[in-house]
């Protein structure tokens, strides 16, 4: 086990280095973004070349990313062109998005699996065709669609929930973006888990924990469910790295501070130490949600052993 | 045992959602008096001379209070700090400062605190955006040489006479120079700003009638009335909270929903609805911007004797009235000039000025372009920056028109470009192929600000390199001119050679438009299209 885990970790070093250089050279190909500093006047020469040489934007793309990357092991990653540093503007933003993208994962849990697990054992009963559509249904909306109607709905004309969040992103108004966040996942997670469910549903051990007279919501719980959630933990896992970097688009609808609202920013001021920044912290995030995952497995199955 | 360690994953993970969850909360700072307003996200950090878009301008104005401002209501400099400023040739100025102006820290506001500033805003290693702004005081190429570093460290131009009074020499006539000293990067700044930069640039100390309560970068700034503000002008209502919005869209929703206070950018798809919406706080007034098309005149296609013909052809060929009415929604009016009706009569605004040029005309349009030897290439694109703005649809509503007056299905199409950046990369590099979107917001309400930046030789803002020898030569009689109604007619007589030439087309005046909710009232936007913060009250 520790064994395989220090592979795994090893295994980030090579993913870390490559995703950082092209992120890096993304960006990089956007061109040049001193320019835009200035807005509709043309930049004055003298001035634009110190602001340049300052950014190591001077230098050739391969210095500049040596240059990135001995800072970021310094832990400086850079500074952001409206004076903050790239750290400063992390600390406000990835607690934010974590809250959201916990809320969206909570709901998601426990939404998608309750879901799950009612239609998969009434397979093709009334629940079960209502749940397809339903699922169906949200999954073909698109998240900037869902956010701007429930946004209306719920937030001008019921005034049931804020429209958008304050700066400090309360819990409680992280529920109605959580939601929307969520709903696309969440309709992922309830139909792997109603195949799953429905599928193991039948097999021996289910029955011979039936014969043997255990009560029927312990057999579902202790026996059926933990069998069935692997794919389901799978897909949660490596949701919450997409969750997190997807959040751009629900960020923008609720106005979050968050990791999408500065990579947005970031992109469109074509500002390369915050994007790839944050794109480093989510790449790693991603890693590590997989890793957890891949070490769920050995928790839910026991067969599954990492010597 | 195994059950006992599922358990407790569980437990755990739940723990670990709970505590990141509630670490968040906390409520905001009372809102009793406070107005909400909606607000981007500042480019630069809010350094006088560091800030060169709305954003960051709207908190300077709050913050500071310079030698002069311009009045919210008619755009006219008006005297703030400054007593007197004496001029006998329009070259050498002296400054008189009034009594009794302080920072909010208690700092007095002395002749120093301006030539500081102003010479911090000037040198080239401070790396100022709006360096620029002084390049008209004698010695500005000595502290920011095009190449290399400084020669000096202050400007030879300024000199401090005593505490109230300090004397300019500009490196050229200019007569209306002290008209421009209410432009934000003249600010004056105190001694902390030197002293301890970084601290001023977490939390700034200005003169205005704003002090800083807060600063939470990219989400909000809480400014508070200043209670022994010396103006006249003092904040009529507790204070304001500007709060960083990314999305226009959801400001407004917001404001709907009785969250925000104040709009002062209504998103285009809400236009329609806006009025039954809001009613009467809905405000859609003129400000100080124009949008134009510019041609690239360093492109021997554009820039060859007889394609001012063309040039003048395809602005007949666009039908300004409709676009401006359906695809803007009044919000922007037809262009007939190359400045804005904000400028009012006395300050320049000639409507009309351009003539035939700007008027719908297909027939004649079509004649001037075939007259002019055809478009180059049979076909002309129109170059923008997709990222924002939403330029795509008067792009291609104009294109449209083009097409339609000469009867072409292909003689104009749209040229979207990424990002600002890459537009602005390709301008400066002098690489535009046919005409592109161009923009100018003034910086102050003067009729130089119009045309010297923009179409004088070798200006800061000629993007299309236009370069007339006439034009130049009107400019520069305009500005050593010393009758403040002599010098408009003569750069009204310059902007007829624009009306000749037609180096960019005048499209439309842009106004302002905000809405506000029934909280608060006496709402207006000055003409540069920021509301007067100071003047709102809180019912």
């Amino acid at each position: 086990m520790g064994r395989y885990v220090i592979r795994r970790l090893l295994q980030m070093i090579p993913v870390f280095i490559g995703s950082t250089f092209l992120i890096f050279f993304m960006v990089y190909a956007l061109g040049d973004p001193v320019a835009a500093m200035f807005g509709d006047r043309a930049p004055d020469p003298a001035t634009a070349a110190r602001i340049r040489r300052d950014l190591y934007l001077d230098e050739p793309l391969w210095k500049q990313y040596l240059h990135y990357m001995g800072q970021i092991f310094q832990g400086n990653f850079g500074t952001a062109f409206n004076g903050q540093s790239v750290t400063e503007l992390m600390a406000s933003a990835f607690p934010v998005t974590l809250r959201l993208t916990l809320v969206a994962i909570a709901i998601e849990m426990v939404v998608g699996i309750v879901l799950g697990v009612l239609s998969g054992l009434r397979r093709g009963r009334d629940i079960d065709t209502t749940v397809l559509v339903l699922t169906l249904v949200v999954v073909s909306i698109p998240t900037f669609v869902s956010g701007y109607l429930l946004q209306l709905v719920f937030g001008v004309q019921w005034a049931w929930a804020a429209p958008s969040v304050a700066p400090e992103a309360p819990l409680n108004e992280l529920l109605l973006p959580g939601l929307v966040l969520a709903l696309v996942s969440l309709a992922y997670v309830t139909r792997l888990t109603r195949t799953s469910i429905a599928e193991n549903a039948r097999a021996d051990y289910v029955r011979t924990a039936l014969a043997k007279g255990l009560p029927r919501h312990r057999v579902i719980t202790r026996h059926l469910l933990r069998n069935s959630l692997i794919p389901v933990v799978t897909f949660i896992g490596t949701d919450i790295g997409a969750l997190m970097g997807g959040a751009i688009v629900t960020e923008r609808i609720f106005n979050i501070h968050g990791v999408g609202y500065q990579l947005y920013q970031g992109i469109l001021r074509q500002n390369s130490p915050t994007v790839v920044g944050f794109v480093t912290i989510l790449v790693l995030v991603f890693l590590l949600a997989n890793l957890l995952v891949d070490l769920l497995y050995a928790v839910l199955d026991p067969r599954i052993r990492y010597a | 045992m195994r059950r006992a360690t599922c358990a407790k994953w569980g437990a755990s993970a739940v723990a670990v959602a709970l505590v990141t969850a509630g670490c968040g909360g906390g409520s905001g700072a009372s809102r009793s008096g406070v107005v909400s307003a909606s607000w981007g996200d500042p480019q630069n950090p809010l350094e006088p001379a560091n800030t060169n878009e709305v954003q960051g301008g709207k908190v300077l104005e709050m913050l500071f209070r310079g030698l002069k401002r311009y009045n919210p209501k008619t755009g006219a400099a008006e005297d703030v700090i400054a007593d007197r400023i004496a001029t006998a040739d329009s070259q050498n100025f002296t400054v008189t400062l009034k009594d009794g102006w302080t920072f909010s820290n208690g700092e007095k506001v002395t002749a120093k605190s301006f030539v500081d500033a102003w010479n911090y805003g000037a040198l080239l290693t401070n790396k100022q955006k709006n360096a620029s702004f002084f390049q008209y005081i004698d010695g500005f190429a000595q502290v920011h040489p095009d190449r290399g570093s400084p020669r000096a460290k202050t400007l030879s131009g300024l000199v401090v006479k005593d505490e109230k009074t300090f004397t300019v020499r500009l490196n050229q006539k200019f007569s209306s120079w002290p008209d421009t000293l209410g432009y934000s990067a003249f600010m004056p700044l105190p001694q902390s700003f030197f002293r301890d930069h970084d601290a001023w640039i977490a939390k700034p100390v200005g003169n205005g009638p704003y002090t800083v309560d807060s600063y939470e970068k990219g989400s909000v700034l809480r400014m508070r009335k200043w209670g022994n503000y010396p103006g006249d002008d003092p904040a009529r209502n507790g204070g304001i909270d500007l709060r960083v919005y990314t999305d226009s869209n959801t400001a407004y929703t917001d404001l709907q929903a009785g969250n925000l206070d104040l709009v002062d950018d209504v998103p285009a798809a809400q236009l329609k609805n806006v009025k039954a919406d809001l009613g009467g706080r809905y405000i859609n007034q003129p400000a100080g911007i124009i949008q134009t098309l510019a041609f690239p005149m360093y492109d021997k296609r554009w820039g060859r004797p007889g394609a001012e013909k063309v040039r003048r052809g395809l602005s007949m060929a666009i039908d300004r009235d409709q676009i401006t009415r359906e695809i803007f929604q009044r919000t922007r009016t037809p262009a007939t000039d190359w400045t804005s009706p904000v400028l009012g009569a006395d300050g320049g605004y000639k409507a009309g000025l351009c003539g035939a040029a700007c008027e719908f005309n297909p027939a004649k349009a079509k004649q001037l372009i075939k007259e002019g030897g055809g478009l180059p290439g049979g076909r002309i694109t129109l170059a923008y920056n997709a990222d924002t703005g939403s330029h795509k649809d008067w792009i291609d509503a104009i294109c449209n028109s083009i097409n339609k007056s000469l009867g072409e299905d292909q003689a104009c199409v749209g040229d979207p470009i990424g990002t600002f950046a890459d537009f602005r990369n390709k301008i400066t590099a002098r690489r535009m192929s046919g005409p592109f979107r161009a923009g100018w917001q003034m910086d102050y309400p003067l009729i130089q600000n119009f045309l010297q930046p923009l179409y004088y030789t070798n200006a800061s803002s000629n993007d299309g390199k236009f370069s007339n020898a006439s034009f130049d030569k009107l400019v520069n009689e305009a500005n050593a001119e010393t009758d403040a109604a002599k010098a408009v007619s003569t750069f009204q007589d310059a902007e007829k050679v624009l009306a000749a030439q037609m180096p960019a087309i005048p499209l439309w005046y842009q106004n302002g438009s905000g809405g506000y909710s029934d909280r608060i009232s006496n709402v207006a936007l000055n003409p540069f299209s920021v509301p007067v913060y100071n003047e709102i009250k809180v019912n």
